[in-house]
């Protein structure tokens, strides 16, 4: 067998090992993502009138769609709202699940859960925290004489309701990855800032908070993708209501294609929800090439 | 001195309470899923610890909705999409770490691009697809999106890469072919990855919502998450304690393994995102 033989049939068993994985993952990522933007290009069609080529139709009845726009802000305002304040509570619970507490099994584990239980089962138990006069948050504002509220039925709460929500479900998630980071530290560093005398919260403001830089960006980046993905909730808790005010801009999509059946107009929508995503993963290179590393 | 150190321990112990307390608040939906699971629909907002304890809203949800039924559902989309991962996964982790072939970079990141792009964004041209497969309402068509995983590829072809070559050498000059390589070298090697891989990809798919949603419209194929959607949607009139139990049923074999296991889940997820 000569070297050349050998380098060639290395090379077809390798693609042959790669194969069946490569054939999925075009089948369903990579066509459908091409897809969709040839269909975003086109009516959708019916049974009676195929679809024909529209232009950028869709795209001028998407810029005048108050819906889209209403959809837009909501998602903006909830990755603003949920992003910051899981990534805070994260890393806090992190900085204490890593020093000696007492009982801190149990606060691991309670900080954990929600991120191991259905989005789906959450939310029908926080449903119940959000109805009017019944629900328990309610029930205990009455306790202090405050009035009852409809929660999720009043367009100025409740996406409030369900960024509150998304945080208790993200932060333990996000936890972890700090709490493997802050593992990974020399304990010397604080021994030694402990000898100079430098305080706690100075230590983890000028140490410890630049060294988790990196798993910062990592948690960062999932929070974005989750600030797109994370709709699950709002089946359960708003439907997208009252008047739209909750509804996100993945749920929205699902609304277009699967209740009012408008294929090409779905697309069209999910071609934006693909430019912010593939802005993010521009994003990702840019500062991973800066390297915000410090070592 | 005596003074700061005694500042210091307050303010240490002020910490452990607020930490104690999220993790109350942390806890606390959950078991208030508990409280009304176990008791009778009239306690559902009155917490008297005199309340009587009964297992009737569990009988209830379990004949109200085809319960067992979506369990078996769920049971069979997770373990056929795990195995396939498994498989799939190994296979094109060890033709990127150990074989040269041309167009491999791209190859690999073309597989990258799933982590941003992941199946759930493009429900509306894979229902598409899966229409003209024929695979609508079907396990398969529910699993097969998520089989090609890349962040399975992405996990063992790290694993993998720390193999010593020396051991593949090795075994290649005792006459193993690939396939015995990959699978008495490399595999046994990343048990580790199998299993912190194999916990996250369970915990996804047992809670994987909205490609179930859209793909599936009966009984036979609805897993446990889209049953419980249906059950727990207002129309349908159930109260609280009736639906509290139920949520708890889906979670619970999930929620058992964890806290059995609260560990391995632990380091799973941390191993896993650290790579």
């Amino acid at each position: 067998m000569t070297e050349r033989t050998r380098l060639v049939g290395n090379a077809v068993y390798g693609w042959l090992l790669l194969l069946p994985a490569a054939v999925l993952l075009a089948a369903f990522t990579h066509y459908p993502a091409v897809a969709t933007l040839a269909q975003s290009l086109f009516t959708s069609g019916t049974a009676l009138r195929p679809a024909e080529f529209a232009g950028l139709d869709n795209y001028r009845f998407m810029l005048e769609d108050e819906v889209f726009w209403r959809v837009l802000e909501n998602n903006v305002w909830y990755a603003i709202g949920t992003i910051p304040a899981s990534i805070a509570l994260a890393m806090l619970m992190a900085v204490w699940v890593n020093r000696r507490l007492p009982l801190r099994a149990f606060v691991r584990m309670s900080y954990f859960t929600p991120t191991i239980l259905p989005m789906i089962a959450v939310a029908n138990i926080w449903l119940f925290f959000y109805t009017p006069e019944i629900g328990l948050i309610d029930q205990i504002a009455a306790g202090f004489g405050i009035g009852s509220r409809n929660w999720l039925g009043n367009p100025d709460t409740v996406l409030g309701c369900i960024i509150v929500l998304t945080i208790w479900k993200e932060a333990g998630f996000f936890m972890i990855f700090y709490l493997a980071a802050l593992q990974s530290l020399p304990p010397e560093l604080e021994e030694a800032a402990r000898l100079e005398g430098a305080s706690r919260w100075h230590f983890f403001r000028r140490v410890t908070f630049p060294l988790l830089m990196p798993t910062t960006l990592f948690v960062l980046i999932n929070a974005v993708i989750n600030s797109f993905k994370l709709v699950d909730q709002l089946f359960i808790l708003t439907k997208g209501g009252p008047d739209n005010a909750s509804a996100l801009l993945l749920y929205y999509i699902y609304e277009v294609a699967f209740s009012f059946f408008d294929q090409a107009y779905a697309s069209t929508l999910t071609v934006v929800l693909l430019a912010a995503l593939a802005i993010i993963a521009i994003g990702q290179f840019v500062i991973l090439d800066k390297r915000i590393h410090y070592r | 001195m005596k003074h700061s150190g005694l500042q210091a321990s307050l303010a240490q112990g002020i910490e452990n309470a607020a930490a104690l307390l999220l993790a109350v608040l942390w806890l606390s939906p959950l078991l208030y899923a508990f409280w009304a699971a176990f008791h009778p629909p009239e306690y559902a907002i009155r917490f008297d610890l005199t309340a009587p304890l009964t297992l009737e809203n569990f009988r209830e949800a379990w004949d109200q909705a085809p319960f067992a039924r979506y369990f078996l559902n769920t049971f069979m989309l997770v373990t056929s999409i795990l195995a396939a991962q498994f498989v799939l996964c190994t296979l094109a982790a060890y033709a990127f770490v150990r074989f040269e072939f041309p167009g491999r970079d791209i190859a690999f990141a073309l597989v990258l691009v799933q982590l941003m792009i992941m199946p759930e964004v493009l429900i509306v041209e894979n229902y598409r697809t899966m229409s003209h497969l024929g695979l609508v309402d079907t396990i398969l068509g529910i699993g097969l999106p998520y089989m090609a995983s890349a962040f399975g590829i992405f996990l063992l072809r790290q694993t993998f890469k720390t193999v010593p070559k020396e051991l593949d050498d090795a075994a290649r000059v005792e006459g193993c072919s690939h396939m015995q390589v990959l699978w008495k070298v490399y595999v046994p090697l990343a048990r580790p990855t199998y299993i912190a891989y194999g916990l996250v990809s369970i915990s996804y798919h047992w809670n994987n919502f909205l490609w179930p949603l859209v793909i599936t419209n009966s009984v036979t194929t609805r897993p446990l998450t889209v049953g419980l959607a249906i059950f727990g949607a207002p129309e349908s009139g159930v109260d609280w304690s009736i639906i509290s139990a139920a949520t708890l049923l889906a979670v619970a074999p999930l929620l058992l393994a964890f806290l059995l296991f609260q560990r391995q889940f632990v380091q799973s997820f941390m191993y896993a995102g650290i790579k």
